[in-house]
């Protein structure tokens, strides 16, 4: 795919619920091998744009482009194969209960019929050691698992099928900061090695930075920033700034009922 | 005339949210069997549902139908001795659970075991996103969920209902000749010679429909719920006693068109 057409590219994407708007027309370009961060307070509708471009919302208004190629226009299948190509790392992890750990790593690979039972034990035990957990982990139950783990494993699974577009929905809510920092490492490393692109939401301006060469903030439903990640905290826009530095004065209000 | 109006407007409203919950049903089923004859086929998931609904609601299933065998030969005994008709109860017995009281209380348990069980963890992977989880892992969350379990519910009914009706018999009997006086081999040959091969059909029949109603509102209230612990206690319920009703009514549909002469 040519350099100049950006990975993912979204235009005027629009989406309410009832009387509550939560896009207002955003518009976002990621480029290719790039690793973007959307950043955003609670319900500034960061997961709503990760879940439209994955096809989990339909969107009332906007394009969504993948590749140069509006989503919308696709036929189930297109849309189908398009999704083979992404992973994604939900907020809480998201594992199946039901299954061992090694099945949920697996399962892209086990649905497909592109790999045996058998053979996904190993698969399962080679990604598992990229993300730092012994291939014992595999023959555990999610249940059995701290938060870390569920994280490493929900990561596991998000790379087993080596996909070339990776979502991360806030890759270290609810960690420690040094496993957060452990998490934002192992994303670092995985999407380098797959050469993907990469699209994470997050409020973490510590994972923000570690993890990301681009970065957008979404606010009432528009993108009011982007730029570079590393000049987050320092980018002139005081939306952003006071965001990135946690501040209660300033531009952005907290609705608090008194 | 306000008053009568505001009425009229809420009988009116809640038809159509009733019509609409009863299409967007229909929509749900007809997809789901549209999976079904459209490959991958997980026969793993099939085969584990199955297990589930037939092989553990065995023993429930089984004390109901031994149970209500030996009461109904108890209260037709007594009150068939009203009219000296006593010879009557083998009849009774085998023609009740046959036609009616296997497949509706083999439903009833299923619907409380299963539909319950369905709704609550298809309900938990709902709201705790693993059927999104599903669909960007490239697998159809109806195909995968919902397909699987609704054969397997208008299979396995069937046959829990096999076995139901053997058991009410049997209790039956055990009450006519260990209680009520009969002898053995009379009670077993007033109740085949009475009985015929459509009084087990048609049973066997309800207890498919039976099995797909159980399964399918599992499913739908399990797949539609929300509002995280307690929306997916709400599914629960919803899918026990929707499921119940629906089998209570659609018992009466089958008699009629079954045996309406």
């Amino acid at each position: 795919m040519s350099g100049d057409i950006p990975k993912i590219r979204l235009r005027g994407l629009s989406k309410s619920f009832g009387p509550k708007v939560v896009l207002d027309g955003v518009d976002l370009d990621i480029r290719a091998g790039h690793s973007m961060v959307i950043l955003g307070g609670s319900g500034s509708g960061k997961s709503v744009t990760l879940k439209c471009i994955l096809g989990l919302i339909t969107p009332d208004a906007g394009l969504i482009e993948i590749d140069g190629r509006d989503v919308a226009a696709m036929t189930r299948r297109e849309r189908e194969a398009v999704n083979d190509r992404i992973g994604m790392l939900f907020q809480n992890g998201a594992l199946f209960d039901s299954l061992p750990v090694w099945e949920n790593v697996c399962f892209k690979l086990l649905a497909q019929r592109r790999i045996t039972r058998r053979a996904a034990r190993d698969k399962a035990a080679e990604v598992l050691a990229q993300v730092g957990l012994a291939a014992s982990v595999g023959d555990l139950s999610p249940a059995e698992l701290s938060g870390g783990m569920q994280k490493r494993v929900g990561l596991a699974r998000a790379i087993a099928a080596e996909p070339d577009i990776i979502f991360f929905d806030e890759p270290t809510t609810g960690l420690d900061p040094i496993m957060g920092a452990v998490i934002d490492g192992l994303i670092v490393d995985c999407v380098k090695r797959l050469g993907a692109t990469a699209v994470s939401i997050t409020h973490d301006m510590a994972s923000a930075r570690r993890i990301g060469d681009d970065a957008a903030m979404i606010h009432k439903g528009r993108i009011v920033w982007r730029g570079a990640a590393a000049t987050l905290g320092d980018t002139g826009n005081a939306l952003v700034d006071q965001f990135a530095r946690g501040e209660r004065e300033g531009p952005i209000q907290m609705e608090l009922r008194k | 005339m306000d008053r009568a109006l505001d009425l009229t407007a809420g009988l009116g409203r809640f038809v159509l949210a009733m019509l609409r919950g009863a299409g967007a049903v229909a929509l749900f089923a007809a997809e789901a069997i549209s999976h079904l004859v459209r490959p991958p086929f997980y026969g793993r998931l099939f085969l584990k549902a199955f297990v589930e609904i037939a092989w553990f609601s065995l023993p429930v299933v089984a004390l109901t139908a031994v149970f209500t065998g030996m009461v109904l030969a108890l209260q037709s005994y007594t009150g068939f001795a009203r009219f000296n008709a006593e010879g009557a109860v083998a009849n009774v017995v085998v023609l009740s659970i046959t036609r009616e009281l296997g497949p509706v209380l083999a439903g009833l348990m299923v619907a409380g075991r299963i539909g319950a069980a369905f709704a609550a963890e298809i309900g938990t992977m709902r709201v705790t996103d693993q059927i999104d989880a599903l669909t960007t892992l490239s697998t159809n969350p109806m195909k995968y969920l919902v397909a699987p379990r609704l054969l397997a519910g208008t299979i396995a009914l069937p046959l829990l209902v096999v076995v139901a009706n053997t058991l009410g018999v049997m209790g039956g009997w055990i009450i006519g000749t260990q209680q009520l006086g009969f002898a053995s081999g009379a009670y077993l040959k007033a109740t085949f010679d009475f009985l015929q091969a459509w009084d087990v059909i048609s049973g066997l029949i309800k207890a498919a429909v039976f099995g797909f109603i159980v399964t399918l509102m599992g499913c739908w209230c399990g797949y539609n719920s929300g509002g995280g612990a307690q929306g997916v206690g709400r599914a629960t319920t919803a899918a026990v006693v929707s499921s119940s009703i629906l089998i209570l009514a659609s018992d009466y549909l089958l008699t009629a068109v079954m045996f309406s002469r």
